[in-house]
């Protein structure tokens, strides 16, 4: 078994957070197991009762535990604990409801489809600032990438109006699940539009979703970009596997789209 | 002042970062040696736009910028290494074999590997002395035949494949040898992009096939 940097083992994991004396203890434990991937029934279990913990408290109310949690039930592949993530949507807490979306996104099982659109109640209109936080009153980015991942067709109407929300990385969120659920290039064209953007985190976040949505035309835009070569090349290589896709995997000499080999040249130059 | 002199001082004096870009790239253009470490040191800002831009002026300054890039490479700073290394590996002056070799098989930072095993490709051959060339280019062979079984990181193999197209292009004596690493590493590789580019690099030299 891999041994994470504190030494930790499995079995020590899940007894770290089935104790309740050391919180820190307990917090770390949750992140390990989804670091580690550790997928044992006990493990995830375990991690299901974090889900529900009051102990661990942070001085703005949050629940930490709950979201390490969570983030870690993402990453372990079990279908079983998505009615408990659902669950986490409706938590006070708004990094506990972020990091379940995330995590629902990343289990691929479409049955929470209607309790994230839930959160999109009010429209663009709801989706004001909480006073006082850094944040928006939901988790907007997260539940507009989840539902592109998902494949949730019927959300492109509820979408759209996201286009235009004022803060320019849900604008985006919104352009990345509209571009995977109906494949138009207008949607594409806006994650290129990020590109552009005068915050280098706003360009970076474009390069990352054109990468995860495979947009081949935007390839050029993503070698010309200002930000740096390596999350470019990480980009490109989404854009390379996705024109990739129809090759025959049994084919001994691949012939590749002249896409295929114009991304390629932009990644060696890049190098 | 002399002309060279005003642009280092507009580039010291830039108020935002397209007016530093923009600096740089007049200074880039000036195509004088007093701005080789002016322009090295551009490479250590935290701006891409920036390095770029020097990193196209000490290209075409050419061979004359190497042995001062080789001197004033920043072990402290990653991101500048790297763009000295891109530096070096355009320009293709044997005098950094020893340089890329190392820091593309060593160095803990990945976009310095990547960059110098993709230059290792580009070398020069003929400006080293006729008795030196077939150690070196064995050298070379063997070390991104190395990279290429063993690091971690997708893209730096991706950017030895680049290496061994370009030393297979340039010295065809290798190319027999190169085409045999590329066809046992394949079955082995796991990521995709990297399939891909050993199939592309096999497909641009036919005669090798």
């Amino acid at each position: 078994m891999e041994q994470g940097v504190e030494g930790l083992t499995v079995e020590q994991a899940i007894a770290n957070l089935q104790q309740t004396e050391d919180l820190g203890l307990r917090y770390y434990a949750a992140w390990w197991l989804g670091k580690f991937r550790v997928a044992q029934p006990e493990a995830i279990d375990t991690l299901l009762i974090a889900l529900e913990d009051e102990a661990d408290r942070s001085p703005d109310g949050g629940y930490p535990l709950r979201r390490n949690a969570a983030r870690a039930l993402g990453k372990l592949n079990e279908p079983r604990v998505v009615p408990a993530l659902i669950h986490c949507l409706d938590c006070p807490d708004y990094y506990v409801r972020e990091a379940a979306a995330q995590a629902l996104e990343q289990l691929g099982d479409k049955s929470c489809v209607s309790a994230l659109v839930n959160l999109l109640a009010g429209g663009v209109e709801a989706a004001v600032p909480v006073p006082g936080k850094p944040h928006l009153v939901q988790p907007y980015e997260a539940i507009l990438e989840a539902l592109g991942t998902l494949g949730a067709r019927e959300t492109v109407p509820l979408m759209q109006p996201f286009l235009t929300h004022p803060v320019v990385k849900v604008q985006l969120a919104a352009a990345r699940a509209l571009y995977q659920l109906t494949q138009e290039p207008q949607y594409g064209e806006r994650l290129v539009q990020g590109l552009q953007a005068d915050k280098l985190p706003l360009r970076r976040s474009a390069l990352i979703d054109l990468g995860a949505v495979g947009y081949l035309p935007g390839a050029d835009a993503i070698a010309q970009t200002l930000a740096e070569n390596s999350l470019k090349v990480i980009s490109l290589k989404g854009l390379l596997e996705f024109s990739l896709r129809d090759l025959p995997s049994s084919a001994e000499t691949w012939e590749f789209s002249p896409e295929s080999v114009h991304i390629m040249q932009l990644m060696d130059g890049l190098l | 002042m002399t002309q060279v002199q005003q642009l280092i001082t507009a580039i010291e004096q830039a108020t935002s970062p397209n007016t530093l870009v923009q600096a740089v790239w007049n200074l880039a253009n000036a195509q004088d040696l007093a701005a080789i470490p002016t322009l090295i040191e551009v490479l250590g800002y935290n701006n891409p736009g920036a390095a770029v831009a020097a990193v196209e002026g000490l290209v075409k300054l050419g061979e004359r910028a190497v042995p001062i890039l080789l001197e004033n490479i920043d072990g402290y700073d990653y991101g500048a290494r790297a763009w000295a290394n891109r530096a070096l590996a355009r320009i293709g002056d044997p005098r950094a074999l020893e340089m890329l070799l190392e820091a593309a098989s060593q160095d803990f930072a990945l976009s310095v590997r990547r960059a110098a095993a993709k230059g290792l490709g580009g070398i020069q051959w003929e400006k080293l002395p006729p008795e030196e060339q077939q150690t070196a280019q064995e050298r070379t062979l063997t070390t991104l035949a190395q990279i290429l079984a063993k690091d971690e990181e997708w893209v730096v193999r991706y950017a030895a494949v680049v290496g061994l197209e370009g030393l297979g292009q340039q010295q065809g004596q290798f190319r027999e040898r190169i085409l045999e690493i590329l066809r046992s590493h394949l079955s082995q590789e796991s990521e995709l992009a990297v399939r891909a580019r050993i199939q592309w690099a096999q497909q641009k030299q036919p005669t090798l096939n």
